[in-house]
């Protein structure tokens, strides 16, 4: 009932463009922004912070990325984690070279760094598409981590190409308390996002979606489709960067290279398909779907099923719970999470007289 | 219709030749389109009337022939510049980008006309937040022209068939082309929407002045509504004219129109 666009009538373009069209989603996005900036910081315990939130974030941002690239402009990749790992070394060795480089700054050129390799694996796009492509971004996957291995320069001539990322420090102040981290990490996120929304409601996004959609429609109406391709992969590379120096800056501390390995990559995917190809909020979705859902499922059997199961059972148990959520999901909505989210919400538009 | 004057022509093409490997698609056809005229090409099927239009707009490549389009002659040309000079099209399977709403559709045939780059989009104040207003009035005025009002938050993969291809026009129609090439805008619709296409059709024409090159198998709405008519058969030209001395033309008939037995 409270969920109704009734009576809300625009007078201009800029108000039905506008990004929450519906004022009860604008009092909705600004609860959950004060709930995200304010609350959570204020009672939320450090184990909250530390190992829940900030992960959850970091993911999201990835998710944001593959988001940009395989839902909004069709280009299957696997090489995900690959670019985390080049914005993680990228800004470790920008920090560690560079005397006083700003810290945001090493993120961003951490950023660019992972957008000028994925410009390059993006490439192969060109010519191929689909499961093939994705094959072919397999080799970026594999070549980064390696090379990362393989040169000492990159982790600065540690024995086992672990690096240990520099205190976060801005204008003097240091990022050391959860706290503090969790919102840097959520400033961040929270700016890029809002970005990520900007761009793909605005002529870039639909020259990404036209590529998507039918590649010869979107030539013959001018979208020089190279340069689109290239594009997205230069942005999803970016945001998966800013990802990767995040992970490894806020979130873990030391890193080495076989940490951004393929799991990541699949794992970043799976948050993809389960938060809803094509969608910003999909990101997050997928990302606490994917972070929180173990967590709960280990407290859950830790607690609750304790005593009825051996441990090597429990810890199965729990992948297959894992597992069979996932299809469940897929099977209810293959278009995500935030798919159902829309539902509901259109469904709840004409609640209680659906007719 | 009387308030039009068909100028100059403003597309001659010559000696077109066109060859897949050993399949010679197109063979030594000429013709010429002049402003603000309706120039239909008709023909069996796989008479190459398609490739014609892919010619034209840079998709395919001829292997011979000269195209000159506004009195200069054009190289070696890919579809997006053929954009940017002003050539739109429809295409015979639509073509619609199925996970857009029509809105978006419409804006996205704008696309050539944007000129803030994509940071300025990412941060959207300024020039990209000024661009998308501008655009989406532009917008709004073809969704009054082609009366696509209601449905124009919806996405297109849900509308029925014959309002797909009114998006389609529409989104064309959003590039304010000069020259619009029609791949069987009627095909597949019943006798009212044909007639509402046919209104649309005449009423670009007449009302923005545009030059329209279209394929259509209604022999009853080509002959109606084209100025001149030129008709393919195997690759090659047949016929060329005004509708009715294309319809009195003895190899038109035999190859296309039909002969008694």
């Amino acid at each position: 009932m409270l969920y109704r666009e009734a009576g809300q009538f625009k007078a201009t373009y800029a108000a039905d463009q506008q990004i929450f069209p519906i004022r009860q989603d604008r009092i909705g996005i600004q609860l959950l922004l004060a709930l995200a900036f304010v609350a959570v910081p204020l009672f939320a315990s450090e184990y909250w912070l530390k190992a829940i939130m900030v992960p959850f974030l970091v993911f999201s941002l990835a998710a944001l990325g593959l988001n940009i690239l395989t839902g909004y402009a069709g280009q299957l990749s696997l090489g995900s984690a690959a670019f985390m790992a080049v914005g993680a070394f990228a800004s470790y060795n920008f920090m560690l070279r560079v005397d006083g480089m700003p810290l945001l700054v090493a993120f961003a050129l951490g950023g660019l760094a992972a957008a000028l390799v994925g410009i390059v694996f993006g490439l192969p796009s060109l010519r191929i598409k689909g499961f093939y492509l994705a094959v072919a971004t397999l080799a970026a996957q594999f070549f980064i981590v390696w090379l990362l291995t393989k040169v000492s320069w990159f982790s600065n001539d540690s024995s086992s190409g672990v690096i240990t990322a520099q205190a976060m420090v801005i204008l003097g102040y240091e990022f050391a308390s959860p706290q503090a981290k969790y919102l840097l990490v959520l400033g961040l996120v929270a700016t890029m996002a809002l970005m990520a929304k900007n761009m793909v409601r605005s002529s870039v996004g639909r020259a990404w979606m036209a590529v998507r959609d039918m590649d010869v429609a979107a030539e013959v109406i001018g979208i020089r489709i190279m340069h689109t391709k290239l594009l997205a992969f230069a942005v999803s590379s970016f945001y998966c960067g800013v990802a990767g120096a995040l992970y490894a800056f806020a979130y873990l501390g030391t890193v080495e290279p076989e940490g951004f390995n393929l799991d990541l990559s699949f794992k970043i995917l799976f948050m993809i398909i389960i938060g809803g190809v094509g969608s910003i909020s999909g990101a997050f979705l997928g990302s606490a779907f994917i972070v929180l859902l173990p967590i709960f499922l280990d407290v859950l059997v830790q607690d609750v099923f304790a005593g009825l199961l051996s441990p090597t059972i429990a810890s199965n148990m729990q992948l297959m719970v894992f597992g069979g959520l996932i299809i469940f999901f897929l099977i209810v909505e293959p278009h995500g999470l935030a798919r159902l989210w829309q539902i509901a919400k259109e469904k709840l538009r004409l609640w209680p007289f659906p007719h | 219709m009387n308030g039009r004057q068909i100028g100059d022509v403003i597309l001659d093409l010559q000696n077109i030749s066109l060859r897949f490997g050993g399949v010679k698609a197109l063979t030594n056809i000429s013709f010429d389109v002049r402003e603000h005229e309706i120039r239909a090409i008709i023909g069996p099927n796989g008479a190459g009337k398609s490739s014609m239009l892919n010619v034209i707009n840079g998709v395919y490549h001829p292997q011979e022939g000269r195209i000159v389009f506004h009195g200069e002659e054009r190289r070696r040309m890919e579809p997006h510049m053929a954009a940017m000079q002003g050539i739109a099209r429809t295409f015979q399977n639509i073509a619609l980008f199925k996970g857009m709403s029509v809105l978006d559709n419409i804006m996205t045939g704008r696309i050539t006309k944007m000129k803030s780059n994509f940071i300025e989009q990412a941060i959207h104040i300024g020039r990209a937040q000024r661009e998308e207003l501008e655009h989406r009035k532009k917008v709004e005025e073809v969704i009054d022209f082609l009366e696509i009002q209601h449905i124009r938050k919806t996405p297109v993969g849900r509308l029925p068939y014959g309002l797909q291809k009114r998006v389609e026009l529409a989104r064309a129609l959003a590039a304010e082309p000069s020259m619009l090439l029609l791949d069987e805008p009627m095909a597949g619709m019943n006798v009212e929407e044909k007639q509402d296409m046919c209104r649309f059709i005449l009423d670009v024409n007449d009302q923005l002045g545009t030059t329209i090159v279209l394929i259509e198998h209604d022999m009853g709405v080509v002959m109606d509504i084209s100025d001149r008519v030129v008709v393919l058969d195997y690759g090659k030209k047949i016929g060329d004219g005004t509708p009715d001395d294309v319809r009195n033309n003895e190899e038109v008939i035999s190859a296309y129109l039909g002969v008694a037995h």
